[in-house]
């Protein structure tokens, strides 16, 4: 009751605020930077099949924080009428209580969109936006980097910020070359911990991959035996394989620190709790794949150095 | 069903210390406390991390007073050891002894085969109390005692004091109102948690990995926050044993033979909440052994419970600790959870003790 009330509201501001911004924005976006992307009609290649948009989005709803990170980086901030309820950055997208994990596809369409992004799909939400002629746009999470260049690729063709979209994939592209080609001598070996049961992930899965820029060597590859990429580690593994580095991606959900790590029976003696070896990471800049894994990766790089004397 | 070794009028007699012939009690026993040592000790020597069972066990025998002995292990193999690897084959063994002479006291009070330790609500409630802490539970970090494990402790015996309370029919409570009291609370519960999960969706995979139960963080100190719950309701439900045979016949046959049906319920009831709440605060919640030990001992040793409860409470603990040492060494150096295991290799025993043993409890 409370929350239906809430998406009314919600909807006449909103219905407002772009009925405001569709007239500047129909001024400050038609000449956006040149480049071929702006042309309409676009098809794009989804996993459900090709999608074509007749005209430049400009009610778009997120429901995936990677997109809404990736939405705002190339400039289609603008456009973007509502983000879901996870979708925490940047400071500036229009955060409502929109559920990606059990997405209404009435909540959705309340909002009036022109576009729909979305990684998963857990409750039928493409089969409902379908049946009201919303066109929905699948980014499920990135496998590699590649993957991460081609969704900005497709995003800025689908917003008509191709340029921007392509320019920023290039900066991307040369700032993780320059920080992996400051790699360390020696071949570090670390753990990522994605919570405190000890779930990790291996160097196959796309935070692996970062990793490997830096040359780092994945202890929980040897537990992934059936390929799942997230093995559950046991902790005496974890002891006898003594990681240079911890790396917690689990400091918000489950408030992990170095302190937590250092007061866990038989972990005290590791030489990552001995010499300041843990990492506490932002869990969400951890778990997505847009923009920020730069950032990310220099976190990371400036811990290896701290480490690394013969490295530099 | 058949009540042996009943004694008439004598209820409030502590049971004597050999009841029947002994032999019938004692070599059982005996054997399952080899059983129980046997596996004990492998789940000791065996773990993902190879440790020289030589050195283990001069490891063990050099901390007995009065010995002193070099074991060779490094000091990274002694925390292994010591802070890994024996408070989970002690907190295994404790937590399986608790669901199994829980599940079988619950068996015996509700004369229902199929009643498991979570049957009024316990796990319903232990669940829900597990997820409010996960969803909405403060820092805990820099307490000395995680919010979880009492969140599950509080909710377990909530669940089940709600059901007695509802369980009341016509001024007494009967097996059977119970029962279906348990049921209703069971159901309001988990929908109340199912809605705080859908409104806390970022929690859904920590409760998730919380239902299937583990063992793979335990470490003293939850052995500590178990041993003394484990304690008072073991003493508790021993005492009691006997009862339970007399309750078996029937409430109306057993206050016919001088038993207050409702206090022995009662106080079984409560003993065993104890024991429940205490295991799946900091395990989860891990299924079968309730079910799958008692059975099993019934098939092997009869249906008395003054065999049963004691010989539950071991067969327990060498089956979770069996069971865990396949969680921790299957897919090593990676975790299967534990209650896949359980049920995995559970059910199949089960079923084949069924099968050949050819007597229907």
């Amino acid at each position: 009751m409370r929350r239906s009330l809430l998406s009314l509201v919600l909807l006449l501001v909103l219905a407002l605020v772009a009925a405001g911004c569709g007239q500047d924005g129909a001024g400050s976006d038609a000449p956006a930077p040149a480049d071929q992307g702006a042309t309409f009609p676009v098809t794009l290649d989804t996993p459900a099949g090709k999608l074509t948009l007749e005209q430049q989005p400009a009610r778009i709803v997120s429901m995936s924080p990677t997109a809404t990170e990736m939405l705002f980086a190339i400039g289609a901030g603008k456009q973007v009428a509502a983000v879901d309820s996870n979708s925490n950055y940047p400071e500036e997208a229009p955060r409502t209580d929109l559920s990606a994990y059990e997405p209404n596809v009435e909540a959705v369409a309340g909002f009036k969109p022109d576009l729909v992004v979305y990684s998963d799909d857990p409750g039928d939400l493409a089969a409902g936006l379908g049946k009201l002629a919303i066109p929905a746009l699948q980014q499920p999470a990135a496998r590699t980097l590649d993957d991460t260049y081609a969704q900005l690729d497709q995003l800025g063709r689908a917003t008509g910020h191709l340029g921007e979209a392509t320019q920023l994939a290039a900066t991307m592209r040369a700032e993780i070359a320059r920080i992996a080609a400051a790699k360390p001598a020696h071949q570090l070996t670390y753990y990522h911990e994605l919570d405190k049961s000890l779930y990790s992930a291996t160097s196959k899965t796309f935070i692996g991959q970062l990793y490997a820029q830096l040359g780092m060597r994945n202890i929980a590859d040897a537990a992934d035996k059936d390929g799942s990429g997230y093995p559950q580690l046991s902790a005496e593994y974890v002891v006898k394989a003594n990681p240079d580095l911890i790396f917690l991606a689990d400091t918000k959900c489950c408030a992990q620190s170095a302190s937590t790590v250092a007061a866990r029976d038989g972990w005290g003696d590791l030489t990552a709790v001995r010499t300041g070896g843990v990492v506490e990471l932002d869990d969400d800049v951890a778990s997505r794949w847009g923009p920020r894994v730069v950032d990310f990766l220099k976190t990371v790089a400036a811990k290896v150095e701290t480490l690394d004397p013969a490295g530099s | 069903m058949t009540v042996t070794e009943r004694r008439p009028g004598r209820t409030e007699v502590v049971p004597e210390p050999r009841p029947g012939p002994a032999g019938l009690r004692a070599a059982p026993l005996a054997v399952a406390m080899a059983g129980l040592a046997g596996a004990a000790l492998v789940a000791v020597l065996v773990g993902p991390v190879r440790l020289p069972p030589g050195a283990v066990l001069a490891e063990l025998a050099g901390r007995l007073p009065g010995v002193h002995i070099r074991s060779g292990l490094t000091r990274q193999e002694a925390a292994i050891l010591w802070e890994l690897r024996l408070p989970r084959v002690v907190l295994g063994g404790l937590v399986g002894a608790m669901l199994a002479m829980a599940g079988a006291a619950y068996q015996g009070v509700f004369r229902n085969p199929l009643a498991d330790p979570y049957l009024l609500g316990a796990a319903a409630g232990a669940g829900l109390g597990a997820t409010l802490a996960i969803a909405y539970g403060p820092d805990t970090s820099t307490w000395p005692v995680d919010l979880l494990p009492l969140a599950a402790f509080g909710g377990a015996v909530a669940g089940v004091v709600a059901a007695y309370a509802l369980g009341r029919s016509g001024g007494a409570r009967t097996a059977t109102t119970l029962i279906l009291s348990g049921v209703a609370v069971a159901a309001f519960l988990t929908a109340i948690q199912t809605y705080v999960q859908q409104q806390k969706a970022e929690t859904l995979r920590e409760v998730y990995g919380w239902i299937l139960g583990r063992l793979t963080t335990a470490g003293w100190r939850e052995v500590a926050l178990v041993v003394p719950y484990a304690l008072v309701s073991t003493v508790a439900i021993l005492l009691h044993r006997r009862l339970l045979d007399v309750l078996a016949v029937g409430d109306d046959e057993a206050t016919s033979l001088g038993l207050n049906a409702s206090q022995v319920r009662l106080v079984v009831v409560g003993a065993a909440t104890l024991a429940t709440a205490a295991a799946v605060a900091v395990s989860g919640l891990i299924g079968f052994v309730g079910i799958i030990v008692p059975h099993t001992v019934r098939l092997v040793a009869g249906t008395s419970y003054r065999r049963l409860i004691p010989l539950s409470l071991v067969g327990g603990a060498i089956f979770l600790i069996l069971a865990d040492l396949v969680a921790r060494t299957v897919a090593a150096p990676a975790e299967l959870p534990i209650g896949v295991v359980t049920a995995f290799f559970g059910a199949p025993f089960f079923a084949l003790v069924l099968r050949t043993a050819r007597r229907v409890p």
